[in-house]
């Protein structure tokens, strides 16, 4: 679905991807894990044109849309559930997932009934206004909203940042439901145990490179993985 | 403590606009206001529609914008030149003789007043291509230089504006229905947008910029609708000014109307209709109220004498106290609603039914 090849970011002199090829496969989840600073995060705004890569290409379906803008690559069926939330803390809930559908013309009526369904919490509250809401139900409410746009690759930034245990099963559970309806999935996470066990390929990045690469399982059980990021 | 229903919080507010419409109409016929005191109100609205154009910018859309006086400006010049007649214009320049296509120009005082707010729009698209890619400060600056801007150019266009002399003779059509009947059409409007999906990207832009971006919204795009809406407002406000106070300068126009309206928007809530509304009456009725200190007053047993400038020290130090109380304004970024009234009276009066009962839930 989006095959990245020697793409290059920079912010201002300091090169923060340096050359890195990956493929997210169709239908699959994939993710991209690594330590703070590796150029995980800033992978993603660049797949998204939220930044402009330096160099290197981004094909998505076989079609370029390195540099494009966001508005012409969120039309195409990317999007992004951005680092630490970034909800809309003024809009209601409803409105922040009328938001997400944005670019959308049609009746909303069933994917806010699908988000609803996938987050009971959210209907409960969708007259709330978003700042208001726990962590957890933010999190539901950026991926809700993400998923208003019906896009075909769903990118999640760090989406077990600050949440407790048990709501961070939760949300990879429901990344798996999410992925059963057909929605392709990339996922940048610190927690790597969670999102090796859940995804089918996997990448390390290490300062802007990406060192290793495997399916999910071979990852977990590799010993270098192990040791810098399982801590066993 | 049950709430109000919605259909109490409507009856009231219908028996409210109602007892406005009947007030207005004894203002007008000169029955319930003198002329000073509908002037204030005149000013009033005019303040407030100024206020409203600052908070959709800056409030609704998130972008600090101090371009407000340049645009009030060039309402007020294109409104005045074109309801002067002819003759009454050739007399006021003295200084270089009138340009004789702006001498002829007339046009009834309505159609006067969208062309003000229109100019002022075709300016800001202009101003707003270069600076609202600034963020913040960076775009107070600019809007704000922009502003003395086209001050100066107004300062120095002598053929056209009459230059610093300024114009005077301006028929005083805008009467308070005129004004308050602008200010409702506004704010009716703006209530309006806010619920519809322009509304909501406006106030999604100002929540999270990235954010918003990231959901295909074109920022610039809607940050440049917002701000030329804005400057149409702002213009039609300049042009109700330039008819209430009958004579403008160029330095009627200088940044620290924008400073006055800025206080509105902060007073009565960045984000808020209803607030930017009761912000300016009471900005303006209280700088009028506030006149007694001025010229000496006897309090309790001591006659203080007249000190001139008394009457801004002692407005500054209640808006310093509002603000300590209300941090994010009277309404904060909330409309108004009969609720906030209803709730603390019946809280007292839940209070002095059963006192005691109350003590004793505390304890529990």
């Amino acid at each position: 679905m989006i095959k990245v090849e020697n793409l290059r970011v920079n912010y201002g002199s300091i090169e923060a991807v340096r050359g890195i090829s990956f493929d997210v496969p169709d239908g699959g989840i994939s993710t991209l894990i690594g330590a703070n600073g590796a150029g995980k995060s800033t992978t993603l705004k660049a797949i998204c044109g939220l930044i402009k890569p330096a160099s290197g290409e981004i094909l998505f379906n076989g079609e370029s849309i390195g540099g494009k803008d966001t508005v012409a690559i969120v039309s195409k069926g990317i999007s992004l559930v951005p680092e630490g939330r970034k909800i809309f803390a003024d809009l209601t809930v409803l409105e922040n997932l009328k938001i997400g559908a944005y670019l959308r013309k049609d009746s909303l009526k069933d994917d806010i009934d699908w988000v609803y369904s996938l987050f009971p919490r959210l209907e409960e509250r969708h007259w709330q206004l978003g700042g208001t809401l726990s962590g957890g139900e933010q999190q539901m409410l950026a991926v809700g909203r993400a998923l208003m746009s019906r896009p075909k690759l769903l990118m999640m930034d760090e989406p077990s940042l600050g949440l407790a245990p048990l709501i961070v099963s939760d949300i990879f559970s429901i990344i798996k439901e999410i992925n059963s309806k057909g929605v392709t999935i990339l996922l940048v996470e610190q927690n790597a145990n969670m999102a090796l066990k859940t995804a089918d390929v996997g990448y390390v990045m290490e300062t802007g490179e990406i060192t290793l690469s495997g399916s999910g399982q071979s990852l977990l059980e590799n010993d270098a993985v192990r040791a810098a990021y399982l801590g066993t | 403590m049950k709430d109000l229903s919605k259909n109490a919080s409507r009856i009231l507010t219908a028996v409210a606009l109602a007892g406005f419409a009947v007030f207005l109409w004894l203002a007008y016929k000169g029955i319930a206001l003198g002329p000073y005191e509908a002037r204030i109100v005149r000013l009033s609205g005019i303040y407030a529609i100024a206020a409203l154009s600052m908070n959709l910018i800056n409030g609704f859309t998130g972008q600090f914008s101090l371009g407000q006086a340049g645009f009030m400006a060039l309402g007020a010049y294109t409104t005045s030149l074109l309801v002067i007649p002819p003759e009454a214009k050739e007399s006021l320049y003295w200084v270089e003789p009138i340009n004789p296509f702006v001498r002829n120009l007339q046009a009834p005082f309505l159609v006067a007043l969208i062309a003000g707010g229109l100019m002022a729009s075709f300016f800001a698209f202009f101003i707003g291509f270069p600076v609202l890619r600034l963020k913040g400060d960076y775009l107070a600056i600019a809007t704000l230089g922009f502003s003395e801007i086209i001050r100066i150019f107004i300062t120095n266009l002598i053929p056209i504006t009459n230059g610093p002399v300024g114009l005077k003779n301006i028929p005083s059509t805008a009467n308070i229905l005129w004004t308050s009947l602008s200010c409702a059409a506004i704010v009716v409007l703006l209530l309006r947008l806010m619920k519809t999906s322009y509304g909501r990207t406006f106030k999604a832009i100002r929540d999270d910029e990235v954010a918003a971006e990231a959901m295909g919204i074109s920022l610039f795009k809607h940050k440049l609708m917002s701000f030329l809406l804005s400057a149409f407002i702002a213009g039609i406000s300049g042009g109700l000014l330039a008819s209430v106070v009958g004579a403008i300068t160029p330095a009627y126009f200088r940044f620290t109307l924008a400073y006055e309206i800025l206080l509105i928007v902060v007073l009565g809530g960045q984000g808020s209709i209803t607030g930017s509304v009761v912000g300016a009456i009471i900005l303006s009725v209280s700088k009028e109220w506030l006149r007694f200190l001025d010229s000496g007053f006897n309090l309790l047993f001591f006659r203080v004498p007249e000190i001139a400038g008394l009457r801004m020290l002692v407005f500054s130090l209640l808006l310093m106290a509002i603000i300590l109380f209300y941090r994010r304004g009277l309404f904060g970024s909330r409309e108004f609603s009969w609720n906030s009234i209803y709730r603390p009276i019946a809280f007292l009066i839940n209070k002095i039914r059963k006192p005691k009962k109350e003590a004793g839930d505390d304890s529990a």
